[in-house]
């Protein structure tokens, strides 16, 4: 799955970074049908998460009401250099993973 | 979201001013959709009005794609800092567009995401801190196209 994260290059040790994914996925509610009058079956990313340096530090838990192509904003305290990484999956169990390097000056 | 800078201020005013003066007043005033929703993630512990604030256009064009911002008055220390933060809708389908779990390596409370609306509505955000508590905040949004044209 295509996603494109923002996180700051460099940062000093305690300083709040703005963090942003977004990830190119339908988010199918499963309220919808085809052109045959078929289901569609629900298929939306139900977890994401992000992890700084191995430790968990945001989770979220989405459901239909998260609009198409979802896209997440949200702040991390800069501590340590190394990575922030991201993974999710959605209800069809398609796995998606991306990282990015950080460097935290004092 | 320039100008929402005020609107979250008035709002933290107003949610100030609510906790402290009717913090009895403050359960009873839970409109009745959400009631169950909120029984299921307090747990049956009192959820106060105030500390959350959520942002949204006032008027939102599509209903496919709302921005909304939801933020929390809270420190974020390991001391005192937001758990989780989950979003209800009046009227969708499934009437819980989301949870997140923060933590206090999160130095912010604060998450920004786009959701789907089926009409105008009242959106409430719950969330539950360190020390247990619950606090909330709602919005009013009026969806000139509802998300869900077909099938529902």
């Amino acid at each position: 799955m295509l996603a494109r994260i923002s996180v700051p290059e460099q940062a000093r040790r305690g300083e709040v970074m703005e963090i942003r994914i977004a990830v190119r996925h339908p988010m199918e509610t499963g309220f919808r049908y085809d052109n045959f009058g078929r289901p569609i079956a629900k298929n939306v990313i139900n977890t994401l998460v992000c992890r700084y340096n191995g430790a968990e530090v945001f989770r979220a838990e989405m459901g239909s009401g998260i609009a198409a192509n979802p896209h997440l904003q949200f702040y991390l305290l800069a501590e340590a250099s190394g990575e922030i990484e991201f993974s999710w999956v959605d209800d069809s169990g398609n796995r998606g993973r991306q990282r990015a390097a950080i460097t935290v000056t004092d | 979201m320039e100008t929402s800078a005020r609107r979250r201020f008035i709002s933290a005013l107003a949610g100030l001013a609510a906790g402290a003066l009717l913090p009895a007043r403050a359960a009873r005033a839970q409109p009745d959709p959400f009631a169950p929703l909120v029984r299921k993630i307090t747990d049956g512990a009192p959820l106060r009005a105030g500390r959350v604030t959520v942002d949204t256009p006032l008027l939102a064009d599509n209903g496919h794609s709302v921005p909304l911002k939801v933020s929390v008055a809270s420190p974020m220390t390991e001391a005192d800092h937001v758990r989780s933060l989950t979003l209800l809708s009046e009227k969708n389908p499934r009437p819980v567009m989301a949870t997140f779990h923060l933590g206090p390596k999160a130095g912010r409370a604060e998450v920004v995401t786009r959701v789907r609306l089926n009409g105008s509505q009242r959106l409430l955000a719950v969330a539950q801190l360190s020390d247990g508590s619950f606090w909330s905040g709602s919005a009013e949004v009026v969806v000139t196209e509802a998300a869900c044209l077909d099938g529902s």
